[in-house]
């Protein structure tokens, strides 16, 4: 029997989430919505009876005190007067995320007989609409069609639907697939390279030819989608690690010598490039990132670009690991799962790293159009930037709070250039035993796959995010998009972590793109492998042996298993309901080999999967951009442009974004996203304590800013450097054991001046992480960020995410944001120029200008090494870095934030004018490696002298009262305001 | 004599690590113990004095929050919770936990274990983290003695507290069973409830997470708390193994 129950809120009972469609349709545009009532759906299958089906209503799926429930009758399904309903169903095929635990609860009541329990989201909305809006909530709002349908009512005839469900468990039949390559033309080559999404170039396909040829046999379908799957950029890293010719242009002339010196003059040369027209770089990443890494050589470092994250010592017992990862094209098509399945996925990287950490913090970064983005611009087959916001957001908290990871730090930023490809980075760290650091597989142990089943889920997920997204990419690339579990894979944490202290396993690494075929194969690489694939867990029947794969379904792991201990392996798995399964053996054949119930289907070289891709040689030149320098009108008052870089999406609050994660939950949080008077403030970086009984703590913090990049990648990389750096000051850290991860989001590589900018950051990165002597431990890059706007190609503007790792000894030495005590002395640190290119008040008149801030070690170094001492010292009360904003924006949110007014004069800010020294330019430069610094009266002596040769100046004072007052360089009133008013602007934009 | 206390995992059960670390702090013998292991009587409820729902998500807070560990308990541990609470032990159901105690009507409690309240959706529609000062009211064992006003972080998405009837509140008043109320209500709670007890104010539970506040560093503000070292979660802990060791044999 087939049953449709549907669940409602007892009236007087306030409809939350109907409440919050009633908001978001108001968001697209549409007002004449009243009122939206939303009914939860269950279709329940089996056989039981009336009463037991009564007994699942009454007990389980309503709540007895705030819910009604109804078992459908289609004869009283009608549409309510003077409103519509909307209901939403998963596509056949797409997991539904409550049928397992609402199974286990039906057995658990003693009802044995329910199948099936798939779940339905109806609305009621009363008002007037015509069919186009209706259609336009329906499909922008309330559904998304790659995971859902809009369900045509009435169908919900008894026992009808059953087909639908069913259709997916259609049986496979076993055939293999071979693919003709060995009289294959170049040009068919390509043509199967597209239709088979490889996303291989001639070069490529023709190398695998040449393998077959040598073999002298054509491959099957499975052996070209793993090397695909291997050779993919998402994998490989084949723009990083292949061949460039790179050359800079100048004004119009080709710029014969590649050293920074003459753009504009960099404060040092790297010393690493030759002279010549053009530079030819073999590896990129192993001539700048992982060069810094090398020539540190810091002790510390205990695993660097090897293992699934960056490994560093934390104290006697542990080592941190931390990871970055990006996952922006499945957040462009579906926000929620994209970015559900983004923060899954990087929280496997340190679950994946050694013999597996516990993860213990997150990070995420995203960058969107802007909210108010017109609905006519948007390109064909985009989502509007406020609904992929609010989708991301809730995707990143559903998984990580029901992970229990605190959320501890990120930042959201806003570009038009985002609008058909937004930036979702998420970022996980995790704490391991020293012992428990590194893995080691040996021929004749057992390949295990624990966790999630695998499904049709993500399929090409790799190999899609290494090519860009036109306006057919949902329907192309649907199989890409992937709806997580979170609590499959916390059942899977919390088993592995036993299974790992108990020395059960020698090796584990992540299922994530490429599925098993790269997991694997990447744990095979040395040894060879043999698999059956048909052992591998199936969610529904149908898949193809290459399916199985090469799927990407979520909340995997493989682990390596010596044969004696398998049973307390499977033991431990099965004791917390999580299925872990043997699927092969690790052999000594270095040869990949898979069976699927005998069959073989692939039988591969290791040495070619891994070393056969051909370096790929591209080109690069970066043209530097010469923008219009704004002639900004001299203003006596200040206070208006002040509130309105408050306001300006970047800068402006994002509490509603911060309090939807858990950022406590494992009780280390001790420095929160949110500080001050009554918690509202910006914090700097976050500090954690991952090991409750220690005060030994973690500092993470991210730079970034794509704006610096229209001016110049090389100066945008460098500023993330010293942004991600002095948070980490600002916080009380220094800089002792810092570690960075890289994280370059680009246009397609295979486009000269996207790859020239690229090329550009990365020595950025090289020459300022060596001169503050912090490492790379590892890093991520997504290329090929590019999507269609009227069928010409856009990218997104090329950002790079610096995000910093730090160890504390003593976290009690942290300090906080927010203005503290009337009467302290407030100081700047750092020397403020003119440097307004890029900035938010030239963003404010349209313009970007060319002076981009830049960073010079030298002087920034002891401006780091003081002000660290000094929060050892207990001398500093609060402490705020300078950035988006200039130095007015900071100390504006420490006074707001401490609930304290402020006076500050101008006049004695180290400034360096250009030309004519303007308060405007004082105020919001943004200049790097500045801080805006509290402290008592009574220590301004020893502060002063911890200070001596460092630019520095006292800038004012906190005072009792409310007000907010700077005088500027002529000792004249700039701005006047209140702190409310100020925290006011800064609020309002992002109030949700 | 360090009391024992059953800290209760299952899918999705995310506090358990630093509540254990709570309870061991303030002087008990904590042990994280898998619900299958109590249902296959792998591990025995009377072999603790003190029994902690922890917070998280429990499996997955599907069908509503909590709900479906309140029906295994109802369903399959029926009788050695109610042997346990007779024997006078002690529970507190935290934020998950108090969503569990709820629906399985074990708060406020009757002897029919009926649903008598619940915990629904927050009325601002999402989950929220933040700091709250709560009003704490009677004599609950885990409340002793507090001062009258506590500093503890909430973090959930299903907070608002709400009662079948005017008539349970109006018992719940009567019998001095409502512990903790809001100062500034986050989540549209009747009555700003934000913790209540069983009759016997042996069995609390309440949304605001005690745990987190054990040490003052978790304070927002822990610079401006003047030389204190432990915070105020660590009091309503500390109540609750003190009572245990005093009055309960191991």
């Amino acid at each position: 029997m087939f049953w449709k129950i549907e669940v409602f809120d007892q009236p007087g009972i306030f409809d939350a989430v109907g409440a919050g469609v009633e908001k978001d349709i108001l968001d697209l545009g549409i007002d004449s919505v009243k009122k939206v009532s939303f009914i939860q759906v269950y279709h329940i299958e089996g056989a039981i009876s009336r009463c037991e089906l009564e007994k699942i209503c009454a007990e389980l799926l309503a709540d007895r005190i705030s819910q009604d429930y109804r078992i459908a009758d289609e004869k009283k399904q009608s549409s309510p007067k003077g409103g519509f309903i909307v209901e939403v169903a998963y596509n056949p095929g797409v997991m539904d995320p409550v049928e397992d635990s609402t199974l286990k609860a039906i057995r658990d009541l003693g009802i044995g007989g329910v199948t099936s329990v798939k779940t339905a989201k109806r609305y009621l909305l009363k008002g007037d609409l015509d069919e186009s809006q209706l259609k336009t909530i329906s499909e922008k709002l309330l559904c998304n069609k790659l995971i859902q349908h809009v369900v045509k009512l009435p169908a919900c005839r008894t026992g009808r639907q059953v087909t639908r469900h069913k259709s997916q468990e259609l049986g496979y039949k076993f055939s293999l697939v071979i693919v003709d390559l060995l009289e294959a033309s170049d040009k068919r080559l390509l043509e199967i390279s597209s239709q088979g999404q490889l996303f291989l170039n001639v070069i490529e396909m023709g190398r695998i030819k040449d393998y077959f040829v040598r073999l002298g046999r054509n491959p099957a379908d499975c052996e070209l989608e793993t090397i695909a799957q291997t050779w993919s950029e998402h994998c490989g890293h084949k723009t990083f690690r292949g061949k460039i010719e790179y050359k800079e242009i100048i004004g119009s002339q080709v710029h014969k010598v590649i050293t920074h010196k003459r753009i504009p003059a960099p404060p040092m040369a790297s010393g690493t490039r030759a002279q010549g027209k053009t530079l030819k770089i073999d590896n990129l990443l192993k001539s700048t990132i992982m060069k810094v890494t090398k020539e540190l050589n810091k002790p510390w470092c205990v695993s660097v670009f090897k293992d699934n994250s960056g490994v560093i010592e934390f104290d006697e017992k542990h080592n941190v690991c931390f990871k970055v990862e990006t996952h922006n094209h499945p957040s462009a098509l579906e926000p929620f799962g994209g970015a559900n399945t983004g923060i899954g996925g990087v929280i496997r990287d340190p679950m994946g790293t050694g013999l597996g950490a516990k993860p213990f913090l997150n990070t995420d970064v995203f960058c969107f159009a802007p909210p108010d983005y017109p609905f006519a611009k948007l390109p064909k087959g985009t989502l509007h930037p406020k609904r992929i916001a609010k989708g991301v957001v809730s995707g990143v908290r559903d998984y990580g709070n029901k992970m229990g990871i605190p959320t501890v730090n990120g930042a959201v930023l806003f570009h038009e250039g985002f609008v058909g490809n937004p930036l979702v980075y998420c970022g996980t760290a995790g704490i391991m035993p020293k012992d428990k650091s590194f893995k080691l597989t040996s021929a004749g142990e057992l390949i295990v796959v624990v966790g999630g089943r695998t499904g049709r889920d993500g399929i090409h997920g790799a190999t899609f995010s290494s090519g860009e997204l036109t306006h057919e990419s949902e329907t192309v690339s649907s199989g890409a998009v992937q709806i997580g579990d979170p609590i499959q894979e916390k059942k899977m944490l919390d088993t592995l972590l036993q299974a790992r202290d108990l020395g059960l396993y020698t090796a584990i690494t992540d299922c994530g793109a490429g599925g098993l075929s790269s997991a694997v194969g990447e744990m095979a690489q040395e040894l060879g492998c043999r698999v059956d694939l048909e052992k591998v867990p199936l969610k529904y029947k149908g898949l193809s042996y290459t399916e199985i794969w090469i799927s990407e379904s979520q909340e995997r792991m493989t682990i390596s298993v010596k044969k004696e201990k398998l049973t307390r392996l499977l033991k431990i798995f099965k004791a917390e309901n999580v299925e872990a399964t043997v699927i092969g053996e690790f052999t000594d054949t270095k040869r990949l080999q898979l069976f699927y119930h005998n069959h073989l289907v692939c039988d591969l070289d290791m040495k070619f999967l891994h070393e056969g891709l051909p370096k790929t040689e591209k080109k690069a030149v970066y043209t530097q951009p010469e923008h219009r320098e704004p002639a900004i009108p001299f203003k006596k008052d200040l206070t208006a442009p002040l509130k309105k870089l408050l306001g300006r999406y970047d800068i402006c609050s994002k509490e509603w974004v911060v309090r939807q994660y858990d950022h406590e939950v494992q009780g280390g949080t001790m420095l929160k996203p949110m500080v001050g008077v009554v918690n509202d403030g910006p914090s700097d970086a976050a500090i954690v304590k991952p090991v409750l009984d220690s005060r030994k703590a973690v500092i993470v913090s991210n730079g970034i800013n794509f704006r610096y990049g229209f001016i110049d990648p090389y100066w945008m990389a460098a500023s993330c450097i010293d942004e991600a750096l002095r948070q980490i000051i600002a916080v009380g850290g220094s800089l002792e054991k810092v570690a960075l991860l890289d994280n370059f989001c680009w246009g397609n590589p295979d486009k000269p001046d996207r790859l020239g900018s690229l090329v550009r950051a990365s020595y950025g990165c090289y020459d300022i992480a060596k001169a503050f002597g912090v490492p790379f431990i590892s890093g991520k890059d997504s290329l090929y960020n590019e999507y269609a706007v009227h069928g010409k190609s856009q990218a997104i503007p090329g950002t790079i995410l610096i995000s910093a790792i730090s160890v504390m000894e003593d976290a009690g030495k942290a300090v906080s944001m927010y203005a503290k005590n009337p009467g302290d002395l407030i100081y700047i640190v750092g020397a403020t120029a003119e440097e307004l290119g890029g900035s938010h008040y030239y963003g404010l008149f349209g313009s970007i200008g060319n002076q981009v801030p830049r960073v010079d070690p030298k002087r920034a170094l002891p401006v780091f090494r003081a002000l660290s001492r000094l929060s050892q010292a207990g001398l500093i009360r609060a402490m705020h870095d300078c950035s988006e904003g200039g130095l007015a924006v900071a100390a504006a949110e420490m006074a707001f934030s401490g609930g304290l007014g402020m006076d500050l004069f101008l006049s004695e800010v180290p400034y360096e004018p250009r030309q004519k020294a303007r308060n405007d330019f004082v105020l919001f430069s943004e200049s790097n490696s500045r801080f805006i610094v509290e402290i008592d009266g009574s220590a301004r002596k020893e502060f002063e002298k911890s200070l001596k040769g460092i630019a520095h100046g006292l800038i004012g004072c906190v005072s009792g009262g409310s007000g907010f007052k700077i005088l500027g360089l002529d000792k004249e009133i700039c701005v006047q305001t209140d702190i409310n008013d100020l925290k006011e602007s800064w609020q309002a934009p992002l109030r949700w | 004599m360090r009391p024992k206390v059953c800290i209760l995992r299952t899918a999705g059960t995310n506090c358990d690590k630093e509540t254990a670390f709570a309870f061991q702090q303030a002087g008990a013998q904590p042990e994280l113990v898998h619900v299958n292991k109590l249902i296959s009587r792998e591990k025995t409820l009377s072999d603790y004095q003190i029994f902690v729902l922890p917070g998280g998500f429990s499996y997955g807070d599907d069908i509503a929050a909590g709900k479906i560990l309140a029906n295994e308990l109802r369903c399959k541990l029926n009788r050695s919770l109610k042997e346990f609470i007779a024997a006078g032990k002690l529970i507190i159901g935290i934020c998950n936990g108090f969503q569990v105690l709820v629906k399985s009507g074990f708060l406020p409690g009757n002897d029919a274990l009926e649903q008598e309240a619940s915990l629904i959706i927050n009325d601002c529609g999402s989950f929220r983290d933040e700091w709250v000062y709560l009003k704490s009211q009677v004599k609950c064992v885990w409340a002793k003695d507090l001062p009258a006003e506590i500093y503890l972080p909430i973090a959930h998405g299903e907070g608002k507290f709400v009662v079948r009837d005017n008539q349970v509140l109006a018992r719940l008043k009567k019998n001095n069973q409502i512990v903790f109320k809001y100062r500034n209500n986050p989540n549209g709670s009747l009555e700003d409830i934000a913790g209540i007890c069983d009759l016997t104010g042996r069995i609390l539970g309440l949304m605001p997470h005690p745990e987190r506040h054990i040490d003052i560093l978790q304070h927002p503000r822990w610079e401006k708390t003047a030389g204190k070292k432990i915070g105020h979660g660590f009091l309503i802990i500390k109540n609750g193994v003190d009572y245990a060791r005093n009055n309960l044999r191991r």
